[in-house]
Formats: structure tokens, sequence, C-alpha cells
């Protein structure tokens, strides 16, 4: 139909989406609902809050600085150190079964208690502020990248363990050459779901132990039926959430490009 | 080069304990190529993996150099049959065939230059920076050869390489083999199940029998050293040894 495979792609990405906010727009107006503003409004006082400021710096305004940043800082933060705990202890746990036998059914145990059920533990414990917000992340969300790392450290090629035997590659580098790279797929899947928590996480743990961020913003707003502004935190949420899986998935294509041609040829 | 003295191999451990070898002996002399035919399950790998270190050695010495086999030998490579799993699909072809040197006390313009001479002596120079599974089986197969090469080993073994090949193919890498031992000077231990291939080239072959396995016959080839695909074959002198060989797997 379109001579332009791109231009094809593109709107069939967001030809749904953009049917979807108009049919909102509509029922919104029709409803008129103070509590379901149109997207129109939310719009609105989307750039009134954040997006008010100079063209030099992207229409930014001085409200990203207490709203989004803050809470930007936390989710990457608490990603990071989920991430990478969740990488070294998994390839550890994958790569000694023993470990992983002591260690199974503690891990079952903490991994089946719900996080958020744990928000309130954790501001006894650190009261409000970041680190309650940080630990609830990292807690929370360490669980697929864990998991899917013991479960690749486990399943690499008998072929390459015996290779890299007769090839007497030391202990170290068959972890961080072979084992790293071979279990990256599998890793890799982890870390766009435990993105994904991090970002539900970040959100539950600003709306109760927090007085600056984009969940802060939220309940406020909520609580001082400004519905307008509490809508507007949640689209920015879903915004944050889409560029954030985006740019894992362009770093993700990025580093399993050899991944992904090897299963073309496969299929 | 390689001796095995009187070298068993048990599977399992008490009452469901399985003898898969039985006392194998044979030598290896160096500049050779003995190529190992025997029946599907008879432990050919078993023995190949116990020669490379692979697996603990329970009864019988395996000497490579004199020297007793405890662990992977330091002078010794392996080429696999299934090429592409060996073959690290992360790392392009030159650093696939760097690899094994990473641990060695070369520098990496002396590893550089090791892997860009074994790719050029099997032929590949011009995909040095393609990744493996960008080439054809045969090409993938000579990467893992050139990765061998490039660790300037005693002693090559390969696990029956050209199982997974195409005829046409197997008749180049065939040939390469032979290249290898001529102009790499190397000693090379083959696994096959193709008898023609063992005879084609092999300076002996090693018959071994069916689990408990033993050796039945140790034949030697007495073809010319200079062989060809075409006029070897067809020799009948070759046609006699192959039937021979033939006849003594049978058994």
């Amino acid at each position: 139909m379109f001579a332009n495979s791109k231009l094809t792609a593109f709107v069939q990405r967001w030809l749904v989406f953009a049917i979807f906010v108009l049919v909102w727009q509509w029922a919104a107006t029709a409803t008129n609902n103070v509590v379901f503003p149109t997207p129109l409004a939310i719009i609105g006082r989307v750039q009134q809050l954040w997006l008010n400021g100079p063209p030099s710096r992207l229409f930014l305004g001085s409200g990203i600085n207490t709203d989004v940043l803050p809470s930007v800082g936390r989710l990457a933060g608490g990603w990071a150190i989920a991430s990478v705990i969740g990488i070294v202890l998994g390839i550890a746990l994958g790569l000694v079964p023993v470990l992983a036998d002591y260690a199974s059914a503690v891990l079952a145990f903490m991994r089946a208690v719900p996080p958020v059920m744990l928000v309130p533990v954790f501001l006894v414990l650190f009261h409000i502020g970041t680190p309650m917000q940080l630990a609830t992340i990292v807690f929370g969300s360490i669980w697929p990248v864990l998991l899917n790392s013991v479960d690749g450290a486990r399943s690499v090629d008998p072929i390459k363990v015996d290779t890299a035997r007769a090839y007497r590659i030391g202990r170290v580098r068959w972890i961080v050459s072979v084992v790293l790279p071979a279990a990256s797929p599998k890793i890799f899947a982890g870390l766009r779901i435990n993105l994904a928590f991090a970002l539900i996480l970040m959100v539950v743990s600003e709306l109760v132990g927090s007085a600056d961020g984009v969940g802060y913003q939220i309940t406020n707003a909520e609580g001082t039926f400004d519905y307008r502004t509490m809508w507007a935190g949640i689209a920015l949420v879903s915004v944050l959430g889409f560029v954030l899986n985006r740019l894992l998935v362009a770093v993700e294509n990025r580093a399993l490009a050899w991944h992904h041609s090897t299963r073309l040829l496969e299929g | 080069m390689l001796d095995v003295i009187e070298f068993s191999h048990t599977y399992g451990t008490g009452t469901k304990a399985h003898l898969a070898i039985d006392e194998v002996s044979f030598r290896v002399d160096a500049g050779e190529i003995v190529c190992v035919v025997g029946p599907s399950g008879c432990g050919k790998t078993t023995l190949l993996k116990s020669v490379a270190g692979l697996h603990r050695i329970d009864s019988g010495e395996l000497r490579l150099r004199g020297k007793q086999i405890r662990g992977v030998p330091g002078d010794l490579a392996v080429v696999f049959q299934d090429y592409s799993r060996s073959l690290f699909p992360w790392l392009n072809v030159a650093s696939n065939v760097e690899f094994p040197l990473r641990g060695t006390s070369l520098s990496r313009a002396q590893r550089r230059e090791r892997a860009a001479e074994a790719l050029a002596w099997v032929g590949l120079a011009d995909v040095a920076r393609k990744h493996p599974w960008q080439l054809s089986g045969g090409m993938q197969q000579r990467v893992a050869i050139a990765r061998a090469l490039a660790y300037r080993p005693a002693l090559m073994l390969m696990d029956e390489p050209f199982a997974s090949v195409d005829a046409q193919t197997r008749a180049e890498l065939e040939d390469l083999v032979l290249r290898v031992r001529t102009e790499q000077d190397m000693t090379i231990l083959l696994v096959t199940h193709d008898i023609d291939e063992s005879v084609y080239l092999g300076d002996r072959v090693l018959v071994l029998s069916e689990s408990p396995t033993t050796v039945v016959d140790t034949l030697k080839v007495d073809l010319p050293r200079e062989r060809d695909q075409i006029l070897t074959r067809a020799s009948t002198e070759f046609v006699r040894l192959r039937s021979e060989v033939a006849r003594q797997l049978r058994h």
C-alpha cells in the first residue's frame, strides 16, 4: 500500500493509539466529569507544569527539576543497582549449582512477597526519602533479572564449555567472555521486565514515602482534587516508561545483533 | 608423540557400571595422521575427550610427548564436529581465531598476527571481519581449524570434523587436513565414522569394536603421501584397504 515501508511501520505502531486518544477525547467531553479530564486538557496541564521553559532547553521548565528528575534518578539508580546485583548473583548461582540448591528455598520465599506489601516495612526501616525508595525498587525489581541470569548461566552450550576447557581458558575469562555473552539474551529479557517493575515501584514508593517526584505530585494532586495535575502525572509516568523501554530496546538491539541474526538464519 | 596404554573407561558406578572402553592401546608418532574408525556408540568421542583431558582418566595411562596427561595439556588443540556451536557467535571470525591465545603471554599485536596468518593459510583472509553465522558450514569448520592452528599445538584432535558438511565440502576439507599435516608439520588424531575418509587421510587406521571397545586392528596405509581425491580413491590399494577396514568393522 505505502511505497515507503518505514511509513507503514510508523502508521502500524501509532494508528491504534491515535484512535484510542480520539475515542478518549470524545468520551471525556461527553461525560464532562471533572475527575476525567479530556486528553487535550491533560496535555495543557502537562505543558503548564513542565513544558513552560525556553526553546533552548527543549521547552523544559523548572518543574522538571522538582518533579521529574528526582523520580528518574531514583528509577535509574534503583534499576541499575538491582540489575548489577541480579546479574552478578544470578551468574554466581547459575555457575555453582550447589549454591543454588542452598539458596533456592530462601529465594523462592522472598520472591513471593509482593514488593508493594513491603512498602510499610521499608518506611519504618528507612523513613521517608530516597533510601526507602531505592530499597523498595531494588528488592522488588531484582527477581526477573536474577532468575534470568541464573537460567542464562546454567544453559551455556556444553560444546562451548568443552571448547573453552580444551583451550584452557581461565575461570575469569570464561565467566566474562563466554558465560556473560552467552547468557546476555536471557539477561536482557530479564532487564526489560525489571525496568517495568522498577517504574511501578518507583511511583508506588513515591506515593507514600517521598516529598518530591512524580508519585508525590500525583498523590498530592489527588488529595487537593486537582485532577488535571493528577492525570498529567499519570501521563508523564506512561511517557517515562515508554521512553526508557525504547532506550533499553535500542541498547539491546546493538548488544544482541549477533543473536537476532543467528535466530533469523535458524528460523 | 602420543601414547595410549591400556586405557579403559567405565560409565556409572556400582551395579550400573558399564565398561565402555576396554584396555585400548595405541601410539601416534610425530607427523602422522592416525584415523580412528568404529561403529556408533563405541566410545570414539570418549577416547578423544580423554586424550584432550576433558574426561578424567581412571584406568590406564595417556602420555603426550612423554608427560602423563592430567587435565588439559597445553600443546593440544581440538576441532569439534559441531562447528556452529563451538565458535562464539558474538565474536567475529578473527576474534574467534584469536580467542584461545588471550590467556597466553603474547601481546595483542602478536595474537592478531597469528590469527591473520592462520586465517590466510586456510584461505579465509577476506572474511576476518564477518561473524561465524554469516559463513557456510565448510567455512565455519575452516575457522575452527584456523583457531586450532593459531594455537600452535603439537597434536591436533579432530572429532568427526566433517560429519556435518556436504560431500563436496568434505573433500575440500579433507585435502586441507592433508596440507595441515604436511605444511604445518602437524600430528593429527582424527575420529571418523567414514571408512573412505579414514583410509584417504590416514597413515594408519585404528579400527575399534563395539562396546566394550577394544582395538580390533591397526592398518598401515601404504598409499603415497601425495593423495588425490579422484586418483587415490580409484587405486587398487585404496579399494583393498577400505574393504579390509569395512570387513574389520563388521566383526
